[in-house]
């Protein structure tokens, strides 16, 4: 299905994918009892972080997430990803994003699933700045000319 | 069974973000390029798990405690600070500049080995250089 005004969109597949991470972060809630955050979980698994989860819930959750991206890797073929060029990107948004969700305590899975339909106010100031200042990012990164 | 449900919940948000097109960064970044060719394929998947979750919510409130586990463990918090707002902006900054959050970069980690591993190892470093500042010590 294509969105009238962005051929590039992919709302069909975007939304069946929202619907299965929506019910990861369920399973995770209900049956669990936590909230599927994923900079949390991996910052537990790495041993970065103390928390009340314990450590190999937290490691097999990131495991599955590099699992879940294998499989469907496997069985539906090679998925399309078109990266920044060069690493300096990739370091300085990695570095950014590190340790920005430990300092603001979660990012779009924490913050942005469980918080918003939480309607945590926590949460949802802290989507709309990381969208904000996510927004103004790439704008300012595309004046300068660096767009990708 | 605990350990079992958590990789299944990791597995099921890996395959999710895959077929939502969320671990391709140009496409994420397509998102947040609202004056350029804006796509809006994020607010679906965004839309998808926030309903999906909203009703898990209803459902939670009714629960004395989770199937598996004894007890909820949820943020409490209810406070606006500094920390929140600031480390949210340097999130979205880095999100912005990456085109990939926590998620998509763990997630695609053998499909596209070198760059993902490239962001994963900085986020390491940023989340260690949080926690070694003197505030944060816990030793």
């Amino acid at each position: 299905m294509i969105l009238p005004g962005f051929p590039d969109a992919q709302p069909v597949g975007g939304l069946v994918g929202g619907l299965m991470i929506g019910a990861s972060a369920a399973m995770m809630l209900l049956g669990l009892g936590r909230i599927a955050g994923v900079s949390g979980l991996f910052a537990r698994a790495i041993r970065i972080e103390e928390s009340a989860t314990p450590w190999a819930i937290a490691a097999l959750f990131v495991a599955g997430l590099v699992l879940g991206g294998a499989l469907f890797a496997g069985i539906a073929g090679p998925i399309k990803a078109h990266y920044p060029p060069g690493f300096g990107w990739l370091i300085a948004g990695g570095l950014l994003v590190g340790f920005g969700t430990r300092l603001g305590s979660g990012c779009t899975s924490g913050h942005g699933v469980c918080g918003m339909s939480r309607l945590s106010p926590r949460s949802l100031a802290a989507v709309a700045t990381f969208i904000a200042s996510g927004m103004v990012t790439v704008a300012i990164v595309n004046a300068m000319g660096g767009g990708w | 069974m605990r350990w079992f449900v958590a990789l299944l919940s990791g597995t099921l948000f890996g395959a999710g973000l895959a077929l939502s097109g969320m671990m391709d960064p140009a496409r994420v970044r397509g998102f947040l390029d609202i004056l350029g060719a804006w796509d809006p394929t994020l607010a679906f998947v965004m839309g998808g798990a926030v309903i999906v979750m909203a009703g898990a919510w209803a459902i939670q409130r009714r629960m004395a405690g989770p199937a598996l586990d004894a007890a909820f463990q949820l943020p409490g918090t209810k406070k606006l600070d500094a920390r929140l707002i600031g480390g949210s902006a340097l999130f979205g900054a880095g999100w912005g500049l990456a085109g990939l959050c926590p998620g998509p970069g763990i997630a695609s980690l053998t499909t596209s080995p070198i760059p993902a591993a490239t962001f994963v190892v900085a986020m390491i470093a940023g989340m260690a250089l949080y926690a070694a500042l003197p505030s944060n010590r816990k030793d």
